[in-house]
């Protein structure tokens, strides 16, 4: 393994790590303020204990964010040192806020973990809202640090010098509301979906019914609204994509030629060598309509992209196909939900229908790795489009394979131990939580 | 706004050295702890930092930051030359992490898996505050070499060499030192109090001796620490100052006070920094052959500067009253839930 694709790996490694923690310590609090505010307003001990349960996956997932996001804060200039010698001090602005974000998050949790029966309930309960606000405002953040990246501005880039920076302008670059909404709105799903399929498994088991029913109830609300809104937000996040990043698009759609009256292309086996996509599904017209509003509008494809500045088309198609694929997916399930909820209550208490929530419980986190993969691997071979290749910003030290084994390694650890850790925190919901005991 | 920017910076890996560093040292003291004692050790450690420790550790990141967006060239040499440390130390930051939040929120307590959390906390928490003495250590070591071509040079020996390693060796005897003091004021019975004064001296003589090692060690790499630390005004007021506020901090001690020790000890801790710090302000980076990276000099634009400054600025307006809160509201014994 070259150092080069090590440190890519590694990179990928704890971005991908990270992100699925992160996503969960931003929305849970959101989840766990909802059922104390209930258990506020009711005095049903039911909420009071689902919010106990709950924060105390919270405090686990965000130490383990919090250990893996400083690393990635450090893991920057490890890796890609020349990237951030110039990116620094222009997409910095986003990164210094959210280090305001993290700590305001931080003292947050510590007043909520420890301050039941300490103080005013309806502080205490705000200690928990200000913990989910500040978690979505830091992902929002690190989100545009990220999409600058994709859409570079703030700084004007002359021979080879990056002159007139701007943070703010570079914060607020032309991809940051495209990528922090579909992000956002990814994390809610994803969490929404992975909490509500845990909590359908233990009512389709018959444990602890009326805790875990009101629990799959608050995330299931978030997963099915969001999944919902994530195609919308998708086709805005493709329509920015098109506009900056045609390859891209391209690579995304496994789209080689240019035409009018572009196909949308679904499933299939690209053929990079044939420049064709065998085995798809071509539904004429359908991409320029999605990309530019008519059915005629000629889209670009890869050949008008010389083939040194193109993304791997295979992976950026799969990972593209698994989360719209996904994406189609949990919005039905939403859609499901929905009219159980108010037309067919019946449902609700079904085996089909726990079953298909008990089976939905990863694919949120399948489309959210996948679409990191889009976004990630769709720039490519470029660190800052059209500014600096990847190849370019990489650390001079060699043997970055073994940190990269290394880590694996202790990812790979971590993670059996958090699910290891969940497995008994669900185990103990019977003890510690039921009422009738 | 330089001045601003560098005024937080200083703030920010001084109070990641304090309460930080009071964090480490609770694990090492744990680590010295006989096994009748450790169960105590570690309720009282728990109350006191369970809390107040992800906030902690919260400094780490705002220097991180800091260094990135304002001083990039610096940000991007260190994590270059001193690759090697800084993954070692971000890997006990990991384990130390993950392991103090297992063992207090494993749902099961049982004693095998306890045993497996308590190990990987306290070897961690020694390993941590190691790495991060020796690179500090190393940025002014002179022995970083921006020219070297052969590995060793470049990413071996730019750290690994007995000056960096003494300096690794007296922080961690330094955090050790800060939570004994810190846990004195948290003990719940006269057994403890007692216990923690005892552990408070030997760490104290424990930092001395790492102290006089650092000395010695420097003169191996022709570094001449005596005139590092006497030969400026601010550096031996301040050595002074650390000096006298040890003296005051064991008479307090002796009197049975429980906040003035640690006022003292933070007030000692901060001058060895400081006067550290100013003999070699504004250089950051002291590298071999004289090639110096400085804080006044290698910034990023004024512009950057100017809205890291202003982002810093609002940023405290919001942290320091909540974290004073926070601090407040926890402070003392039995502040557990
Ligand atoms: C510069 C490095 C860096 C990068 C590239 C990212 N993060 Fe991160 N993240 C951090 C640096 C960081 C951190 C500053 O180190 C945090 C703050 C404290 C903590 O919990 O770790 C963290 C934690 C953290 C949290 C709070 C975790 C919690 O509440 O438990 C959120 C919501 C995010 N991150 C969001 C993201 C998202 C959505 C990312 C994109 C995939 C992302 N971060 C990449
Ligand atoms: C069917 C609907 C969906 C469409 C049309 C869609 C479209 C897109 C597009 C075009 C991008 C690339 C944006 C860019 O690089 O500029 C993207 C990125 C992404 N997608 Fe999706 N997506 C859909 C569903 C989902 C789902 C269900 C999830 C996860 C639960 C998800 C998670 C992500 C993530 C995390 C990114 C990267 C971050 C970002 O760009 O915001 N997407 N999506
Ligand atoms: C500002 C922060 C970020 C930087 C500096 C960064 C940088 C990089 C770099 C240099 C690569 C290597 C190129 C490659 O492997 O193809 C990469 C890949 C990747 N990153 Fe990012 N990225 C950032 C944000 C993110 C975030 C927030 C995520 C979400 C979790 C993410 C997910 C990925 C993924 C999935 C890959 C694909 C790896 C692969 O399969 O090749 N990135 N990133």
């Amino acid at each position: 393994m070259n150092d080069f694709l090590a440190a890519r790996s590694q990179m990928a490694l704890s971005l991908g790590f990270h992100i699925i923690y992160s996503c969960i310590g931003m929305v849970m609090p959101v989840f766990m303020a909802i059922s104390h505010y209930k258990y506020l307003k009711t005095q049903n001990p039911v909420y009071k204990n689902i919010t106990q349960a709950w924060s105390k996956g919270v405090a686990i997932f965000f130490a383990t964010g919090a250990v893996s996001g400083t690393m990635l804060s450090f893991e920057l200039g490890l890796l890609w040192p020349k990237f951030m010698e110039h990116a620094g001090p222009i997409f910095g602005m986003p990164f210094s806020l959210e280090g305001v974000a993290f700590f305001i998050e931080a003292i947050a949790l510590g007043f909520f973990l420890y301050g039941w029966n300490r103080f005013n309930k309806w502080f205490h309960w705000f200690t928990g809202v200000m913990v989910g606000i500040s978690g979505i405002l830091s992902g929002i953040l690190v989100v545009s640090a990220n999409s600058w990246m994709n859409s570079p501005s703030g700084f004007d880039y002359i021979n080879g010098q990056y002159l007139n920076i701007d943070p703010m302008k570079a914060m607020f670059n032309g991809a940051w509301f495209s990528e922090s909404l579909h992000m956002t709105i990814a994390a809610f799903s994803a969490t929404g979906f992975a909490v509500a399929g845990i909590h359908a498994l233990m009512i389709y088991r018959k444990q602890n019914i009326e805790f875990h029913t009101k629990a799959f109830k608050i995330a299931i609300i978030f997963g099915s609204i969001a999944a919902i809104l994530q195609p919308l937000s998708g086709d805005i996040s493709a329509k920015h994509a098109a506009k900056r990043q045609p390859a891209k698009l391209a690579a995304m759609e496994a789209y080689f030629h240019t035409q009018t009256y572009a196909p949308l292309i679904i499933g299939g086996i690209p053929d990079t060598v044939a420049k064709k996509v065998n085995y798809g599904i071509e539904l004429p017209g359908l991409l320029s309509f999605l990309v530019h509003d008519n059915f005629k509008q000629e889209v670009k494809g890869l050949d008008q992209i010389p083939v040194k500045d193109q993304p791997n088309v295979a992976v950026t198609h799969y990972a593209f196909q698994i989360m719209v694929g996904i994406g189609m997916l949990t919005m039905l399930i939403g859609v499901l939900y929905l009219i159980a909820t108010l037309k067919k209550r019946s449902w609700l208490t079904q085996t089909w229908f726990l079953r298909l929530f008990i089976m939905a419980t990863p694919l949120g986190f399948i489309a959210l790795e996948a679409g990191w993969t889009v976004t990630e691997v769709g720039r490519q071979p470029w660190i800052i489009q059209d500014v600096m290749r990847t190849a370019d910003a990489v650390t001079p030290m060699p043997g970055i394979q073994y940190s990269f084994y290394l880590f694996s390694f202790i990812y790979f650890t971590l993670s059996l131990a958090v699910i290891f850790l969940l497995q008994r925190q669900i185990k103990m919901v019977p003890e510690l939580y039921d009422l009738k005991k | 706004m330089l001045t601003v920017v560098i005024i937080f910076l200083f703030f920010a890996i001084l109070l990641y050295f304090l309460l930080g560093g009071a964090d480490f040292g609770a694990g090492i003291i744990e680590l010295f702890t006989s096994d009748d004692n450790k169960h105590r050790t570690r309720s009282t450690m728990y109350q006191a930092i369970g809390p107040i420790w992800e906030a902690n550790h919260m400094w780490l990141i705002i220097a991180v930051v800091i260094m990135f967006v304002g001083f990039p060239d610096i940000y991007s040499k260190m994590c270059t030359y001193l690759h090697i440390p800084l993954l070692l130390m971000l890997l006990g930051i990991i384990a130390r992490g993950t392991a103090f939040a297992f063992r207090n929120y494993d749902a099961i307590k049982g004693e095998r898996t306890q045993m497996v959390y308590n190990n990987i906390f306290v070897y961690s928490s020694f390993l941590t505050p190691l790495f991060l003495g020796i690179i500090a250590g190393s940025a002014i070591s002179r022995q970083i070499d921006f020219e070297a071509t052969d590995f060793l040079t470049a990413y071996v020996f730019s750290w690994f060499n007995w000056f960096s390693i003494a300096v690794g060796l007296f922080t961690v005897a330094l955090c050790g030192f800060l939570a004994s003091i810190y846990l004195i004021g948290e003990a719940d019975d006269d057994f403890d109090v007692k216990r923690f004064i005892k552990k408070a001296k030997v760490l104290n003589a424990i930092a001395f001796f790492c102290g006089g090692l650092v000395f010695l060690a420097a003169e191996t790499l022709n570094i001449h620490m005596a005139h590092w630390i006497f030969g400026n005004r601010v550096s031996l007021t301040a050595v002074i100052a650390a000096s006298i506020s040890l003296v005051l901090l064991w008479m307090s001690i002796s009197k049975g006070r429980k906040q003035m020790p640690r006022i003292f000890a933070a007030f000692q801790v901060s001058m060895i920094l400081l006067s550290v710090g100013y003999t070699h302000y504004p250089n950051f980076i002291m590298g071999k052959n004289g090639k110096n990276l400085s804080l006044l000099t290698d910034h990023a634009t004024t512009k950057t500067i100017d809205d890291l400054a202003i982002a810093l600025l609002i940023g405290s307006l919001f942290i320091l009253p909540a974290l004073s809160y926070l601090f407040y509201s926890f402070r003392g014994k039995n502040s557990h839930e």
